[in-house]
């Protein structure tokens, strides 16, 4: 019995089998999120869908650092993304930054929060650790929920608008969606090179250790809160980095961007393309957004479908569609 | 009597009332096995626990090499030299079995690293695959650690420690669960790790121990009953009395 159980695990990661093709994919695997970014305006159905998998997709990216590869299951995501978003319009509509000033500004404010939020989240396990990042970001919810003077409330952060960028003595027209598509873009490529050479770095063996045992990954001589921490506050600022973006992309912060339900989607995003995958996460928010503008034209209803597809997932691919892809290729 | 390597004066640890193990003095000598036997629930896995940093002492003091190593945080214990395995397989199940040991070899060169590149790491594959040699496993480094039957995810395990090249080996059961066949592996591998490497171990398996051991500790309720050879333990009266009474409890 234990011979078949070794040739199984051999046809699966063989020397000489599989390793080939997915060690070429991981090398290619920056260019070719970008490549298929840039096609993704012609071949969407809108433009607006194609921004919207940008932002959600770099979102996804951030929350799998955490999820996916470390394997801590956070419900409070939105408040890094919310973070980001709000402080980067208050950075340009209040303080009078320049719009390339408030990505880095938003970045520092949901970076910041993340370190915090990781601090206190990370002495709990398990389903203790979803509930404090949920219970603080309710908090972080109800906090911009009250100071409606400063962040406009339930009427979400509005007034700053930015129509024309200029850099470089480039000068691109902001409200053009194909232009903004493509300036967003720059920085999410920019953005996934780095989580790339994270996930290939000595660290990232460390928070693949972690997940896959944190007693021993302790016992190897690794300071596993100091490894959480970090991996938090990474994740945190990828995900803050998404919130600016989706700021100048509307021109206001709606307040739902903190609630629940987007920490919710972060996490139904990533568990449908595939968590633990470079992929997985741009997979997930695209079939997720494209189920979401497919099913919206004939049933305002379209959570019902989206959820029920969720759920036939987590019973039956819990891989999710890009992880699946990848075990049935290397299953053959 | 060459300088102790481990020393442990007086060492107790309780959780809530309940007194797991009290006032336990010892001395261990480098190059020596050492076997800590004792009937369930006698406080051997505490022993091995506090020497491991998993838990800190309650009462006394642990030194090694000389130096008062009590309360020091338990990733800091494989970087001063002492690594352990535990008595239920305790692996990397999802990676392969060369990555298994590859990252234990790496938190000796970097921890937070996030910029390298840590394929170009070469040098942490020679020293996984020497450690996997070591345990006999190169020719199955490649595959991902769950797949391995029991024994092979033993030796896996002695190989991540052994790794970290720590002066002292703390192994909890390191044949738990293991075949005749398998057992007879286990002891070939201790006795050639024996010849340089300070061992502690948590056996069950008698015939194993007298024939591996310098010396035996016997716990008992929380206390240390006999400490000897293992001819001495064999016939000293208390650990007799110990082992026969639970076995009229049984009978």
């Amino acid at each position: 019995m234990t011979a078949s159980v070794h040739s199984i695990a051999e046809v699966m990661t063989g020397p000489t089998g599989h390793r080939g093709w997915r060690a070429r994919l991981t090398a290619w695997r920056v260019p070719l999120s970008i490549l298929v970014l840039c096609l993704l305006p012609w071949v969407l159905p809108s433009q607006a869908l194609a921004v919207n998998v940008l932002i959600y997709g770099l979102l996804a990216v951030g929350y799998n650092l955490l999820f996916g590869y470390t394997g801590m299951l956070s419900f409070g995501h939105a408040a890094f993304f919310g973070a980001g978003a709000y402080a980067a319009g208050l950075g340009i509509g209040q303080l009078g930054l320049p719009w390339y000033a408030a990505i880095p500004f938003g970045m520092l404010v949901g970076g910041a929060l993340a370190f915090a939020v990781g601090l206190l989240s990370i002495r709990t396990r398990g389903i203790y650790f979803s509930m404090v990042t949920l219970a603080l970001a309710q908090l972080v919810y109800y906090a911009a929920l009250q100071s409606s003077s400063i962040t406009g409330g339930e009427n979400g952060l509005r007034g700053f608008t930015v129509a024309r960028i200029e850099l470089f003595g480039w000068s691109v027209d902001f409200l053009d969606p194909v232009k903004k598509y493509y300036v967003l873009m720059v920085f999410a490529a920019v953005a996934l090179w780095l989580v790339s050479r994270v996930l290939a770095s000595p660290f990232g063996a460390v928070i693949e250790a972690i997940r896959e045992n944190e007693t021993r990954a302790r016992a190897c001589g690794y300071d596993v809160e100091r490894t959480k921490v970090m991996a938090f506050t990474l994740s945190g600022l990828v995900c803050a980095l998404a919130g600016t973006l989706f700021a100048l992309h509307l021109a206001i912060v709606p307040l739902d961007t903190l609630s629940i339900q987007t920490s919710g989607m972060i996490v139904m995003m990533t568990l449908l393309g595939g968590a633990g995958s470079f992929f997985g996460p741009f997979v997930g928010a695209l079939a997720f957004l494209l189920m979401e503008d497919v099913v919206a034209l004939w049933t305002p209803h379209w959570q019902i479908v989206v959820g029920t597809v969720f759920i036939l997932f987590v019973l039956f691919l819990p891989k999710g569609i890009w992880g699946t892809l990848i075990a049935w290729r290397a299953g053959r | 009597m060459s300088t102790p390597l481990l020393a442990v004066e007086n060492i107790g640890r309780r959780f809530g009332g309940f007194v797991a193990l009290e006032g336990v003095t010892a001395a261990f000598e480098p190059n020596k096995v050492t076997a800590i036997i004792g009937p369930n629930g006698a406080g051997k896995s505490t022993f091995f626990n506090l020497l491991s940093g998993v838990l800190a002492p309650s009462t006394g003091a642990i030194r090694f090499k000389g130096r008062d190593i009590t309360g020091t945080p338990q990733h800091r214990f494989v970087h001063l030299g002492i690594a352990r395995s535990y008595q239920i397989t305790n692996i990397f199940p999802e990676l392969s079995v060369h990555e298994n040991v590859r990252v234990a070899a790496q938190a000796f060169r970097t921890r937070y690293d996030i910029w390298r590149n840590r394929a170009a790491m070469t040098e942490l594959d020679d020293s996984a695959d020497a450690a996997l040699a070591a345990v006999g496993l190169v020719g199955r480094r490649a595959v991902t650690a769950k797949f391995l039957a029991h024994g092979q995810q033993r030796a896996l395990e002695i190989a991540i420690a052994l790794v970290a090249d720590p002066e002292l080996l703390l192994l909890d059961e390191p044949t738990a669960g293991m075949g005749p066949e398998e057992t007879r592996d286990m002891v070939a591998l201790l006795e050639k790790l024996a010849a340089d490497r300070t061992i502690l171990l948590v056996e069950h398996k008698m015939k194993m121990i007298l024939g591996l051991s310098d010396r035996i500790l016997v716990l008992h309720h929380g206390r240390l009953i006999a400490d000897g050879s293992p001819q001495h333990i064999q016939t000293d009266p208390e650990v007799r009395r110990v082992y026969l009474g639970q076995n009229d409890g049984y009978a």
